[in-house]
């Protein structure tokens, strides 16, 4: 290919107002990144290093070390098996988390959108006012309710849980998607004499699969971030990363040991920031879904 | 009529599938919420009983010096972590709207942290703002002897390093809002305004930003309602700590509850949350209603 040269001077388009705009983004951009590289780097230390140096140089020598000892042998009071015990729990609480809370949201927006049923609106617009409503007012009704059940602290206890705070949001996506599609793509198919849940599965659902998509993406990091509800409803055993996490580095006696902190600090941030990264304009597709709330 | 059993089956079947969705709403939200403003009327400890006491609980709120602290902190929490977001989001998405090559690059950048917990986002500023490892000895390695940012471990700024944070983790989230909105912005009034030789400045300050009624309602809305939840964060960042300086509403309910046994009071605590948030979300969300009618019309 052949590539001409431009000659003569470059045209100027270097204003001083565009100066002082890439250095306005260029500051900010060095303020957001700075504590994920502080993180990074700390997790590379030895503790002679941290001690002696600055958070902002670079490890002298790499040492993946403290990686090592934040999986495997971390302590959280007497257990020391590291933050891969949060990490599987939090895989085994996240995966039927998400098919069950986006199966019955997509299921309610579903019943929602196509199918008059009485009391829709009203349905709809409680769902929408809950979804603001502070956790606190119904963790203690929901620990004695899930205890009469016989369910508290327990797996399906905390799956139950992030079905039922998850509901508005996932309604509120389906809801919306089914509203804008075509109403003819409905009704013929009700004239083919197609039931409730056969329109569901065979054309709904594959119609929906973007929202899925964003449903996926929103539930993931979503339930992968919760603090509070697994701290409450999970129960000893299953205990959540950022549960596992927040313990690891807050209560340990003695000297702590940032460089293993800062470790399991980037192993818990990994999965969102994997699924942020991977999934690029998705992930703001779906907090431009999630906040048309209310 | 062939048809007739078969619709109603559906109509039948469609009621069902809401079923799941009708519980959630009546037993774990109304129930619960009901629940819990009646065990608030209650002088309930550790077990719910049903002795009537009035307001008496909200009473001993009031004079619980506890509560008071973490009610003020909540306030200058939330008040600088929204305007300060507002402010931070709306400069980012303005600065990256004006046609950048790295534009995508920048947004990554921006909204990152969002995605991350609240306890990532807790520890890492931690971490930064010690004292003795963090930001202080750094500035200090650089000459300035007496540079002094130990606001983490005083308390009476610790509350602002929760907004230092805060506005981190939530910045970018008004970036995306914002700059939706000024895509959403019809060319023609930049167009109009470059004719008539206004400052580029000047049709931002006069003419756009007050067309992105909708877009801060929406931001505000959203920034609102994670400020009340406030509870990871000053969890995994202060614990509340130093003394009682960084207590927030949300962490005084969870410790009367589940450490100290006091269910009424944490109810009344809870059902206080409860009524700041209608109070604070029923005006935004009829700005945000009137805010698109205004543009729908327009």
């Amino acid at each position: 290919m052949n590539v001409i040269e431009p000659t003569g001077p470059r045209p100027k388009r270097t204003s001083p107002a565009r100066v002082g705009l890439y250095a306005f983004l260029a500051i900010s951009a060095l303020f957001f990144l700075a504590p994920l590289y502080v993180m990074v780097v700390t997790s590379l230390k030895t503790m002679d290093e941290i001690r002696g140096g600055y958070i902002l140089s670079l490890p002298s020598e790499l040492t993946f070390a403290a990686w090592t000892k934040a999986w495997s042998s971390a302590c959280t009071g007497l257990n020391c098996n590291g933050i891969r015990v949060g990490f599987f729990n939090s895989v085994r609480i996240l995966v039927p988390s998400v098919i069950v809370s986006i199966a019955v949201g997509s299921l309610t927006g579903y019943a929602l959108s196509f199918w008059r049923v009485r009391g829709a609106d009203l349905i709809f617009g409680a769902l929408m006012v809950v979804a603001f409503i502070p956790y606190q007012i119904f963790i203690y009704p929901l620990v004695r309710i899930f205890s009469m059940a016989g369910i508290n602290q327990t797996l399906f206890g905390i799956v139950i849980i992030h079905t039922i705070f998850g509901l508005p949001t996932m309604t509120l996506l389906f809801r919306n998607y089914f509203a804008s599609l075509p109403p003819e793509l409905f009704k013929a198919a009700r004239v083919d004499g197609a039931g409730f849940l056969q329109i569901f599965r065979s054309i709904m659902l594959p119609m929906a699969i973007p929202m899925i998509v964003v449903a996926v993406i929103l539930q993931v990091t979503g339930i992968w971030n919760d603090f509070i509800l697994g701290l409450v409803f999970a129960g000893r055993e299953n205990l959540p990363m950022t549960v596992q996490l927040n313990n690891i580095v807050n209560s340990t006696q003695g000297e702590r040991a940032y460089n293993v902190d800062m470790a399991a600090t980037m192993l818990t941030a990994l999965v969102p920031l994997v699924v942020y990264f991977g999934s690029g304009r998705w992930f703001v597709r779906g907090i431009a879904a999630g906040a048309v709330k209310g | 009529m062939p048809g007739f059993p078969r619709r109603l089956t559906s109509r039948a079947a469609a009621g069902l599938a809401l079923l799941p969705a009708l519980t959630i709403l009546l037993v774990a939200h109304l129930g619960s919420t009901s629940w819990t403003i009646w065990i608030s009327l209650t002088s309930s400890r550790m077990l719910p009983n049903s002795n009537f006491v009035g307001l008496r609980q909200y009473e001993t709120l009031l004079n619980n010096d506890r509560w008071l602290v973490s009610a003020q902190n909540l306030a200058v929490f939330g008040t600088l972590m929204v305007v300060g977001s507002l402010l931070v989001g709306l400069l980012l998405a303005i600065a990256i709207d004006q046609r950048l090559r790295v534009e995508n690059t920048l947004r990554s950048i921006f909204l990152y942290p969002f995605s991350m917990s609240f306890v990532v986002t807790g520890l890492a500023w931690q971490w930064m703002l010690n004292p003795t490892h963090g930001i202080q000895k750094l500035v200090r390695g650089w000459g300035f002897e007496t540079f002094q940012f130990d606001w983490i471990v005083r308390q009476e700024t610790v509350i602002y390093t929760l907004v230092f944070a805060g506005i981190w983790h939530a910045a970018g989230l008004v970036m995306a809002i914002m700059l939706a909105g000024l895509r959403g912005i019809d060319e023609e009034i930049w167009k109009a305004s470059r004719v008539d030789g206004i400052p580029a400045w000047r049709t931002y300050v006069s003419i756009v930003i007050p067309m992105l009624g909708a877009s801060f309602a929406t931001a505000g809305i959203l920034l609102s309602a994670s400020v009340v939840r406030l509870y990871d964060l000053a969890v995994a960042m202060t614990n509340g700590g130093p003394g009682l300086a960084s207590e927030v509403p949300a962490k005084f309910v969870m410790d009367h509850l589940f450490e100290r046994g006091n269910l009424g009071l944490a109810a009344a605590a809870a059902t206080s949350m409860l009524v700041t948030v209608v109070s604070i979300a029923a005006p935004l969300l009829y700005a945000r209603s009137r805010a698109r009618t205004a543009e729908t019309r327009r």
